[in-house]
């Protein structure tokens, strides 16, 4: 059974940008897998080494890990990048608008008060970056699967579904004291 | 080493600065920094000025940093000019696929400014 992810403010506004012949970004709302198929063996974890190394490498800054993946987080930002190939699914991350500015800012070298405008646009690209690290580190996907751009999506007042039933990995991580998590829904 | 006058391809705002300072951090001495949000916008801009070095993202919008280099490379003026694609399309096809549509090299984000100063370096000695 799908189970909402955020509730809570009115209005949401969506910022679409596929890439022709790109997949539809979608994301779905179960439990992350505990026990994964033999075929993704160890994809959580090269989830969460693909991530930590793009935040390291960007922003100069150690994730910390959390337990409870499957806990639902209340983000004001959603990053969504799909992957079409051999592999077919769609890489989300979420957090706080907090998070997100400081995000921006570490990306940029700049002060939070001057990055309103580059906020969309840096998270985006680091739910980019995070999918092609991923993509990079499992054999057979690097040339197997295409990425598209990034969607981004700010608001709370929104659920995301699956509409495949594929397998699902999460990983949640303290970033300066904000909650971040990653999540790849693998449809096919 | 002259200053360098460099073209920045990325439909990310963000990433396109982001290139330019690790360029900067890199110790590239660069003198003119032109932008361009596509392949087609970045052709245009290569028309129009005397480039030192681009650095070209792949996946864009109305046209892609690979068809950019390959329509780039017929253009008599700008054969010489090094292109390194920054991408986050790390397979070993894509590397090939961009070589041969005339990049001179690859950059796999993330990256940090001294893989930017490992690759371009040596292209503006050349």
């Amino acid at each position: 059974m799908d189970q909402e992810l955020n509730a809570g403010q009115q209005h949401v506004q969506i910022h679409l940008s596929v890439r022709a012949g790109g997949p539809p970004a979608r994301a779905a709302a179960k439990p992350s897998s505990a026990t994964p198929s033999a075929k993704h063996a160890g994809w959580r974890e090269i989830l969460a080494i693909a991530t930590a190394e793009v935040f390291e490498i960007m922003m100069g800054t150690a994730l910390v890990g959390l337990q409870d993946e499957n806990q639902p987080i209340l983000a004001d930002f959603t990053a969504m990048v799909g992957i079409a190939g051999s592999l077919c699914g769609v890489v989300v991350l979420q957090t706080s608008a907090a998070a997100a500015r400081r995000i921006a800012a570490k990306m940029l070298g700049c002060d939070e008060a001057d990055v309103s405008e580059n906020v969309q646009d840096a998270f985006g690209e680091v739910c980019n970056m995070v999918a092609g690290s991923f993509k990079a580190k499992v054999a057979g996907l690097a040339d197997g699967c295409a990425l598209s751009v990034p969607t981004v999506i700010s608001g709370k007042d929104y659920a995301l579904h699956s509409l495949a039933n594929g397998e699902r990995f999460r990983v949640s991580f303290s970033f300066e004291d904000n909650p971040l998590s990653v999540t790849l829904d693998v449809h096919s | 080493m002259k200053p360098a006058c460099v073209l920045i391809v990325d439909d990310s705002s963000v990433m396109r600065k982001i290139v330019e300072r690790s360029l900067r951090q890199a110790g590239l001495d660069v003198q003119k920094v032109l932008e361009a949000s596509n392949g087609s916008e970045a052709l245009n801009v290569a028309r129009e000025h005397s480039l030192d070095l681009i650095l070209s993202d792949i996946n864009m919008p109305l046209m892609d940093g690979l068809e950019f280099v390959r329509q780039l490379r017929s253009l008599e003026s700008a054969q010489h000019i090094p292109v390194i694609m920054i991408t986050t399309e790390a397979g070993e096809a894509h590397v090939v696929q961009a070589l041969s549509c005339g990049a001179s090299g690859y950059i796999r984000k993330p990256f940090t400014p001294e893989q930017i100063k490992e690759r371009v370096i040596p292209l503006l000695r050349g």
